[in-house]
């Protein structure tokens, strides 16, 4: 997996013994113990043990759950109701699984902007993040089904919205539609289906969570000021430094997810997801969890027809606006990976990263709400999908060409060097 | 990296669009916005009140029940820790007082025990229509936690750190004394159906259920004794259907507090822990 020599001498004679046949052990020492990794890495690069961690936090709770939880439509929301009345520590486990999936998705959007600000897209390590791309797909896939599970109004009307969406497509659209929904309307075989799947994708995820790994190890970590590692002197072991400063940051990570776990356990839901599933009455607002509110608000701008029908066009820029990321490592031209060193490309992210905000709370919003004068949401969230586009495919391509970036340090141990020095405790 | 000039320009810009949707939102105002109450579980040392919960449920009992179903309460619940806390005698008393539908016994039907459920008032949702006047009495078993008070930005952002959770009581009582006999003269009220300033499209088929002074309570064992209005008796149900919604909220607070003890002196140290590895780096 690592491209560098194990150092491992197993010592007693069983040990080497396995050593020799299976080399587990020195593979494990060399990756998860000598990887060399920049001494330079901040707090930002943390979430990926937080991540890791999350994905373990969600299968196990998810295990248990399983156990308690009847997936059928006539029983599955008084069944998560036994879960959190009757079942022995079922309120927290219940809710560190519902708030979890609102805090791993709190923590890989931290990890993607964190990528695309410090160029991590960049070669070497494009496949690296075509596989955290495919990660992210997986996840919000498999969150949108957890999400139907409870059989609540909300969890039946994103079935019914989401699953509509595929119908859009020409030709194929209706059987898609049919064959995601088990019928032609959202009912008992879709649960089942949901949780069929919600069960087996995590798994899915792991595995191509051990890929990015791999990839990462290829390479090496990125790190803040994009130059590659020049020699030893860069770096420092993955154990103890990182190990101890992962962990560090996944017990700080805890802190506001035990916050919402046991004080709020609801706070990322919606009330009417305490009302059982009922086809024959639609909620006022149905709004998706809040991690597909940006998604969702650029779905639903697009509510014009240009050349094609804009149930489909809306449908292609919600697809593309994620699709879009696989090509990120080649719309971005510039030889500079950090954004530290690169003055303009600063401030087109961090509009970047407040327009996507911005289309969060637009995407929780009543579309023929007025927000600046006489324009509604439906009107402004236009501006901020075209930027949104615009971002990947015409600032970063030109960026590349047009900005003159500062000089960068010669290596990682230089510009930790040129730092002021820090108060010695 | 992130430099203050950033942050500064993020702000401005945050602020602005608060600001932009304050304005836009306050122009909206009606005078029907819920005013919140002050609820006794609210916040992470929130508990309930065992006092109240037992007036809420002589108020759910006495009348609520009358009409709503509260299939997942079951009468052992009214024992246990963090709740109304009857004894145990009373609870199976009262679950004797109630007939359970039953096809394996005699009848049909026997004396409730303490394992049951809330028997329903109404066979099906059909004859709970038929006697409403077509309107369906939702199941109060999760009611308190199927409602909520709509926040306007910015004001939910500060629910994350208060944990406000108590829109549905908070909806509950307002609705228990957001009832008005006539209705405005504008209003079309159709036949039937009463007029509530808090109901979503204001017609409710719910008549109000409660009046001053209809629950007689009984004085507490000190002789403290609460005022028999519509008012408190929204407020005791309320609290007791969010028990009914949230039965293990109290262990649940009490829990977390200790879960985010360790957790805080655990990352404190670690931090130390970490720093102390670290110093020799020069990173």
């Amino acid at each position: 997996m690592s491209s560098h020599e194990s150092t491992y001498v197993p010592s007693h004679p069983v040990a080497k013994w396995i050593e020799d046949r299976l080399p587990v052990m020195g593979f494990a020492k060399s990756t998860l113990i000598d990887y060399p990794t920049p001494k330079n890495l901040n707090y930002w690069w943390t979430f990926g043990g937080i991540l890791a961690f999350m994905l373990g936090v969600q299968i196990v709770t998810g295990i248990v759950l399983a156990m308690h939880y009847t997936p059928n439509a006539a029983l599955a929301f008084d069944s998560v109701e036994a879960i959190k009345r009757d079942v022995n520590g079922g309120r927290l486990i219940q809710a560190v699984h519902s708030t979890g999936a609102s805090m791993f998705f709190f923590a890989v959007y931290i990890h993607i902007f964190r990528g695309l600000y410090f160029g991590s897209y960049k070669a070497p390590r494009e496949i690296l993040w075509i596989l955290g791309v495919i990660i992210y797909l997986l996840m919000m896939a498999t969150a949108f089904m957890g999400y139907v599970l409870p059989w609540g109004q909300m969890s039946f009307w994103a079935a019914a919205v989401i699953t509509n969406i595929f119908a859009a497509i020409p030709v194929i659209g209706d059987p898609i539609l049919q064959l995601l929904r088990g019928g032609f309307a959202v009912d008992n075989p879709t649960l089942n289906r949901f949780f069929s799947l919600h069960y087996l994708l995590p798994f899915i995820i792991a595995a191509v969570v051990v890929l990015h790994i791999w990839a990462l190890h290829v390479p090496g970590n990125n790190n803040p000021i994009g130059v590659e590692v020049k020699d030893k002197r860069d770096t420092v072991p993955f154990h103890p430094f990182y190990t101890m400063k992962d962990l560090f940051a996944i017990v700080v990570f805890c802190i506001p997810f035990a916050w919402f776990a046991f004080f709020a356990p609801d706070i990322f839901g919606h009330a009417d997801n305490y009302i059982m599933a009922n086809p024959l009455v639609t909620p006022p607002h149905i709004v998706p969890e809040w991690y597909f509110l940006p998604f969702y608000a650029i779905l639903r701008a697009i509510d014009f027809n240009f050349i094609i029908d804009s149930k489909l066009l809306g449908v292609i820029f919600f697809g593309g606006s994620i699709l879009i990321l696989f090509f990120v490592p080649w719309l971005d031209t510039s030889k500079v990976r950090s954004g530290t060193f690169r003055p303009a490309f600063k401030w087109f992210y961090w509009l970047f990263v407040v327009n996507f905000l911005l289309l969060m709370w637009y995407g929780a919003q009543e579309p023929a709400l007025q927000v600046i004068g006489p324009f509604t949401v439906a009107d402004v969230s236009k501006l901020s999908v075209v930027y949104y586009f615009a971002y990947f495919i015409v600032i970063l391509p030109l960026l590349g060409r047009f900005e003159k970036p500062r000089p960068l340090p010669n290596s990682i141990s230089e510009s930790v060097l040129s730092k002021p020095a820090p108060a010695t405790t | 990296m992130i430099n203050l000039k950033t942050i500064f320009a993020a702000t401005v810009l945050g602020f602005g669009l608060a600001g932009a949707a304050i304005a836009q939102e306050s122009a909206a105002t009606e005078d029907d916005t819920i005013t919140k109450q002050h609820w006794s579980f609210a916040g992470p040392f929130g508990t309930f009140d065992q006092n109240q919960l037992q007036r809420g449920f002589q108020v759910f009992k006495e009348v609520c029940s009358n009409c709503h179903s509260a299939h997942l309460l079951a009468f052992r619940n009214l024992a246990e820790p963090g709740g109304p806390s009857f004894s145990a005698a009373q609870v199976k008393a009262l679950a004797a007082s109630y007939e359970i539908e039953d096809p394996t016994a005699d009848g049909g039907k026997r004396p409730g025990l303490a394992s049951d459920n809330w028997p329903s008032p109404f066979a099906t949702e059909q004859d709970a229509r038929d006697a409403n006047g077509g309107a369906l009495p939702p199941d109060m078993s999760v009611l308190a936690k199927a409602r909520s008070v709509e926040d306007k930005f910015p004001n939910w952002l500060f629910n994350y750190f208060t944990t406000y959770a108590e829109g549905g009581p908070d909806y509950i009582h307002a609705l228990m004394n957001g009832y008005e006999d006539p209705a405005p003269a504008d209003f079309q009220l159709p036949e039937g159906k009463h007029y509530n300033k808090y109901f979503p499209g204001h017609a409710i088929g719910m008549p109000p259920p409660l009046s001053d002074g209809q629950v007689q309570y009984v004085a507490g064992a000190d002789g403290a004794t609460v005022p028999l209005t519509v008012d408190q008796y929204s407020k005791d149900v309320g609290a007791f259907l969010m028990w009914m919604a949230e039965p293990h909220l109290d262990s649940n607070k009490a829990a977390g507090f200790r879960v985010l003890t360790f957790l805080i002196l655990f990352a404190v140290l670690m931090w130390l822990v970490k720093q102390r590895l670290w110093r020799k780096v020069e990173h």
